[in-house]
């Protein structure tokens, strides 16, 4: 680092030969800015013009997940995202009901889970209740922006996954969700599936859920966006390759975390 | 015989001109994100008015927006990394951050002057003080608008940051907030620009001034 000021050229000319000197430099200086600004143009029009992934042009697509494998690589079971008082809840707005539109038959609901080179489990909610109970109020935060409280009460995801994957046996990278009619659908990397605050939720606020709140079982999953809260789970699938995922298949970031 | 100097160095006019256009697509971006949750406004009038968003095509962009918003941080936050780590190490620096609190008095002084109410201005180097104080806020501003991004992009890696920020809702007020800075910045700066006349605005572009004999300084 210097220590002064660096000195700046400075140029005694003639006075004709001033306006030449500037001149020249200018013509010089502009050609490259005009350059410059045209080849900008161009990598703006690449940019947002390149063959679509999935909606969005592929030089973005692949900053996109970039940065999602970049988030997944320093997301830690150690980063909490904050929790609240539980009468602070309110605020979750009900926002689509994709997957949802016939309605729920309660009787009838089971849930799917298969695992790679293994027979499908078909399990009931009464199953699920076996396994211990977490309750924990937590943000859920829109990607739209807004955000609401809610009390949660269910299992953890990663208590779940032990069921499936005991010691010494490798839990697949991916996990995929999908309503009972597979209309909504959401792919989730397994760091944050298994993060602490992950929960298959069947309990709102000391409630049952819901069925516009995703009854009878949902993910409540604080470290994404609402979009991968994915409500009234009819299928669960460890998968080794990306699973696809609603609204990323519409133009929006795979990862989705926030 | 006439002095001409070079007055702003090429990495200078390189690292300007580049971070022009990425403001401005982070604007824009950011402006396609803002209207899926347009809750800021001042008393009664709203960021942005409906017309505002027809005029310019902005609604149901979010997911657009987000992709250009996360694409071209990396851009913005490169070229402004590199242009303090170049200012530090050239030295430029000790012509743009003011080094005394004197340096407010002065720039009041300015702007006294630039509104015709007061005639001279203060002795200055490169820098006017009022050019030292905003472009040295406009780089710690530029700092701040990665801060509070990171903060209300990454609230679980990054729960120190939001936290210190004041939260997740706080720090999405001081993106958006700075952001309104910038765009007060830039008209003003366009103006002033425009008052200072040709020779100025060349040796942005060029680096080189011709140098006009009452505003011959002894040092720079």
């Amino acid at each position: 680092m210097k220590k002064n000021k660096p000195r700046h050229l400075e140029l005694t000319l003639p006075d004709e030969e001033a306006p030449r000197f500037i001149g020249q430099k200018s013509r010089r200086s502009f050609l490259v800015a005009g350059l410059g600004a045209a080849g900008a143009i161009g990598a703006y029009e690449w940019i947002t013009h390149a063959a679509e992934d999935r909606e969005v042009p592929w030089p973005q697509r692949r900053v996109l997940d970039f940065n999602g494998r970049l988030s997944e690589k320093y997301l830690s079971n150690r980063h909490l995202m904050p929790t609240y008082p539980p009468d602070k809840v309110g605020g979750v707005k009900v926002n689509g009901n994709f997957g949802m539109e016939r309605p729920l038959l309660p009787e009838n609901w089971r849930l799917q889970v298969t695992v790679p080179n293994r027979a499908p489990t078909s399990l009931s909610l009464t199953d699920l209740k076996q396994l211990p109970k977490t309750e924990i109020t937590t943000r859920l935060s829109c990607i739209e922006g807004w955000s609401g409280i809610a009390h949660w009460g269910g299992a953890r995801f990663s208590d779940f996954t032990k069921k499936f994957f005991g010691p010494g046996h490798p839990v697949p990278a991916y996990v995929y969700m999908a309503t009972p009619d597979g209309e909504y659908y959401v792919g989730l990397d397994m760091k944050s599936a298994l993060h602490p605050q992950t929960l298959l939720a069947y309990e709102q606020n000391s409630k049952p859920l819901e069925e516009r709140r995703g009854a009878p079982l949902r993910l409540a999953i604080p470290v994404k966006y609402g979009i991968k809260n994915i409500k009234r789970i009819g299928l669960i699938q460890y998968t080794d390759k990306r699973p696809a995922d609603y609204w990323a298949d519409e133009g929006y970031d795979w990862f989705a975390g926030l | 015989m006439q002095v001409v100097r070079q007055k702003h160095l090429i990495a200078t006019r390189w690292f300007h001109w580049i971070n022009f256009p990425l403001i401005f697509v982070m604007i824009w971006s950011g402006m396609l994100i803002y209207w899926a949750f347009p809750t800021y406004s001042l008393g009664p009038i709203h960021f942005f008015p409906q017309w505002i968003y027809e005029l310019f095509n902005i609604p149901q962009r979010l997911a657009e927006g987000m992709a250009l918003h996360f694409f071209f941080m990396w851009l913005f936050v490169i070229n402004g990394v590199l242009y303090v780590g170049y200012s530090v190490v050239s030295g430029e620096w000790r012509y743009l951050v003011p080094r005394s609190l004197s340096a407010f008095r002065d720039a009041w002084f300015v702007v006294l002057h630039d509104l015709r109410l007061k005639k001279g201005l203060p002795r200055q180097e490169k820098y006017n003080a009022a050019q030292q104080i905003a472009y040295t806020a406009i780089v710690v501003m530029g700092a701040g608008s990665v801060l509070t991004g990171l903060a209300i992009y990454k609230p679980a890696q990054l729960s120190w940051l939001t936290a210190l920020l004041g939260g997740y809702e706080s720090a999405r007020m001081l993106h958006f907030t700075l952001t309104v800075l910038y765009v007060a910045f830039f008209a003003l700066h366009v103006l002033q620009v425009i008052a200072a006349g040709w020779n100025n605005f060349r040796s942005m572009i060029s680096g080189w001034e011709i140098v006009h004999e009452e505003e011959q300084t002894p040092a720079s």
